[in-house]
């Protein structure tokens, strides 16, 4: 059943604004405020799960860590999860404390990158700074343990491919230090500033009930009250041994997401903390000779959610089917329901609160067909800075 | 030398383009920009348009979608100018080489419709900031 | 309810499957024919309740299986429904958005990558293959690798 569009289409896409095909995301109008929108996923398309098909078990994880940048540590481990449950795998117990010690730490590195972002949106770019400068002291600490900043590579079939040397200890709990101070310095600022409540309250509201009805995953939930953490539902790690509690809030709107994700990141801390003290000597990784024919399911809580993964084997040396799911492909259809009767202003943040990959937010460009003025993406970054500005002016 | 290589070389502005990357290169060009790193004291500078770049910084290795709107960037932007193929997949297509949806890697998309296009290559998985650096002003001597 | 108290729910609709497997106590494997995939989905959804995670499409060489696999964060059960398409020729499944926004995008994906003709969807576009892909050539089919 094909869809026509009557109103006038705010087009929100790639690079060039004067392109009159459908994009990105298409917005329908009324006025100021948008009634409607459509979503187009073609240009990340990469097929990856083709792909898989021809690479041997143990070289799936390298594949599929590029499937998002900032997941880059949780989509090999939910692959591996589910070939580990597949073939009756018992991974060592250290193992299962180094994972999760280096997923807590992308989950900060790629919070902290989020509330950049969220800052450069409304114009707090001091924010944006400030924050991708306190994130480079994690991807260095990384960078020490696994030897890259970003798709570490450190996850196999059987646990883990390098170990977290007892030396690097000091260092990262030190790390830890700081960044638990920058935390609670950026977060009282923005829990007491007037501005960003006026600003992001009220804002982008995903109602519980749309959250369920979209299925949506990770704080996009839980700032929704869908109380959902793969963490704590399926424990996968060591997650179960350690300390920590799962952040909910039952407002939905874009403030309610940047208190999760903040508060989140402290909890990340905490369990990084509590695991290297509780991570015992040992080896880190079990020899896998074959992966038996059958069929499993692996999931892991990235920062931006459930990342799911099945996996099918006909007892080769290769999956026979293998399916990634990443959590934006639940939350960013839900764009739509907290989206639709929001101001053009708000676009822009709303979208970022439900923290696709960055190049999506990007990729926003704006064709009004009444007057034919086109918005780009800085138009749109404009109308959402004017917004704060104003508010601030009114404070 | 023309006036615009010469300001080309000194002064770079560039426009980012995404063809399909996973994002780890687009985070660390973004990166450039922040206190760390700071490409702007450089005078290098990301511009929101083709329309005002000297140069391209494009990752991705090109996705069936991605293409037509590779080759239209390319036309909007005034030449002379310089593609940058940041990261693996913009070099060759990386990991994603027997991907059905690919079509790239960026120097194919761009010669053809410009069999003398200035294409420098960046590579890395992601290339570290520094690496993106080095890349461009390298490149940026060699003209 | 705990994971006893879901097996049970889950039960009731014992006479609509072709196939029931519990390999891990919180990994339930559950199969049917295309025909009962709707109500089976409703009653997964919006009865036992429990959450939509995905949709998986796999060419079986003699049938065509959509997998709908959904959590049930409680006791971190994950049940799988397994539909199994025999119709080669013209495959086809009812389409679950009607009452389940969230699988509007992955049937989309599964008539391009598949060409599954998914019934009554809302909104049955291209979602995830270029403009100007070809028509009818369906990337996850056995026969694209030839």
């Amino acid at each position: 059943m094909k869809k026509t569009i009557k109103k006038p289409v705010l087009s929100i896409g790639p690079f060039h604004p004067l392109q009159e095909e459908m994009e990105y995301f298409q917005l329908t109008l009324d006025g100021e405020i948008v009634t409607d929108i459509d979503m187009r996923i073609s240009y990340n398309h990469r097929g990856i799960e083709k792909i898989s098909e021809t690479l041997q078990f143990d070289q799936v994880p390298f594949l599929v860590s590029r499937i998002c940048g900032i997941c880059s540590a949780s989509h090999p481990l939910a692959y591996v999860r589910a070939v580990e449950e597949l073939a009756s795998v018992k991974v060592p117990e250290r193992a299962l404390y180094v994972r999760t010690i280096i997923t807590e730490l992308e989950r900060i590195h790629s919070h902290i990158l989020w509330a950049g972002l969220a800052g450069h949106f409304i114009g707090y770019d001091t924010v944006f700074m400030w924050a991708w400068k306190y994130r480079e002291p994690v991807l260095d600490l990384l960078e020490e343990i696994t030897g890259n900043r970003n798709n570490y590579g450190n996850v196999k079939v059987g646990g883990c491919r390098e170990d977290i040397p007892n030396e690097l200890k000091p260092k990262i709990l030190k790390e830890m230090d700081e960044i638990a101070k920058k935390m609670d310095m950026l977060i009282k600022a923005i829990l007491d500033d007037p501005i960003l409540h006026a600003r992001l309250k009220g804002v982008g509201i995903l109602k519980n009930d749309d959250a369920i009805k979209y299925a949506v995953a990770g704080p996009t939930a839980r700032a929704s009250n869908v109380a959902i953490d793969v963490r704590a539902d399926d424990p996968y790690g060591e997650y179960s041994e350690l300390d920590w509690n799962v952040i909910v809030r039952p407002e939905g709107d874009v403030f309610a997401k940047v208190v999760v994700r903040l508060l989140e990141t402290l909890e990340a801390v905490k369990i990084i903390r509590q695991a290297l003290k509780k991570i015992p000597d040992g080896p880190v990784a079990v020899e896998v000779k074959e992966i038996p024919p059958g069929e499993a399911v692996g999931h892991v809580e990235a920062p931006r959610g459930e990342t799911f993964h099945y996996v099918r084997s006909d007892g080769g040396n290769r999956p026979v089917r293998h399916k990634a799911r990443a959590p934006s492909y639940v939350n960013v259809p839900s764009f739509k329901a907290s989206c639709i009767g929001q101001h053009i202003a708000d676009v822009t943040i709303t979208l970022a609160a439900v923290d696709p990959c960055y190049s999506c937010t990007e990729r926003l460009a704006v064709v009004d067909g009444h007057n034919n003025i086109t918005h780009d993406y800085e138009e749109l970054l404009r109308l959402s800075r004017e917004k704060t500005a104003r508010i601030m002016r009114e404070a | 030398m023309s006036w615009k290589i010469k300001y080309l070389k000194k002064a770079p502005w560039v426009f980012h383009v995404n063809t399909g990357a996973c994002n780890n290169c687009d985070i660390e060009i973004v990166d450039l920009l922040t206190p760390k790193f700071d490409v702007e004291r450089l005078g290098i500078k990301l511009v929101g348009s083709p329309r005002h770049a000297d140069a391209l910084l494009v990752t991705g290795g090109v996705t069936a979608q991605a293409a037509p709107r590779l080759r239209e960037v390319y036309r909007q932007t005034p030449k002379p100018c310089v593609v940058f193929a940041i990261g693996a997949c913009a070099c060759d297509k990386g990991i994603f080489t027997n991907g059905y949806h690919m079509v790239g890697p960026v120097d194919k998309i761009i010669k053809e419709i410009d069999p003398n296009a200035i294409i420098a290559y960046v590579p890395g998985c992601p290339p570290k900031p520094e690496a993106i650096i080095s890349g461009v002003v390298k490149a940026l001597s060699a003209i | 309810m705990n994971q006893e108290e879901l097996n049970k729910k889950i039960s009731e609709i014992k006479d609509k499957l072709i196939g029931y497997e519990q390999p891990l106590a919180n990994r339930i494997y559950l199969s049917c024919e295309a025909e009962n995939s709707y109500a089976l989905n409703k009653f997964l959804f919006e009865d036992v309740p429990l959450r939509f995670v995905i949709a998986t499409g796999i060419d079986s060489e003699d049938c065509f299986e959509i997998l709908y696999h959904y959590a049930y964060d409680q006791t971190g059960c994950v049940v799988t429904l397994k539909t199994f398409i025999r119709d080669r020729e013209n495959p086809s499944v009812e389409s679950i958005s009607p009452f389940l926004p969230a699988a509007e995008w992955i049937e989309r994906e599964l008539h391009d990558l598949l060409g599954i003709e998914i019934k009554n969807h809302p909104d049955m576009r291209r979602l995830i293959l270029a403009d100007d892909w070809p028509e009818g050539v369906y990337p996850h089919r056995k026969e694209a690798k030839k």
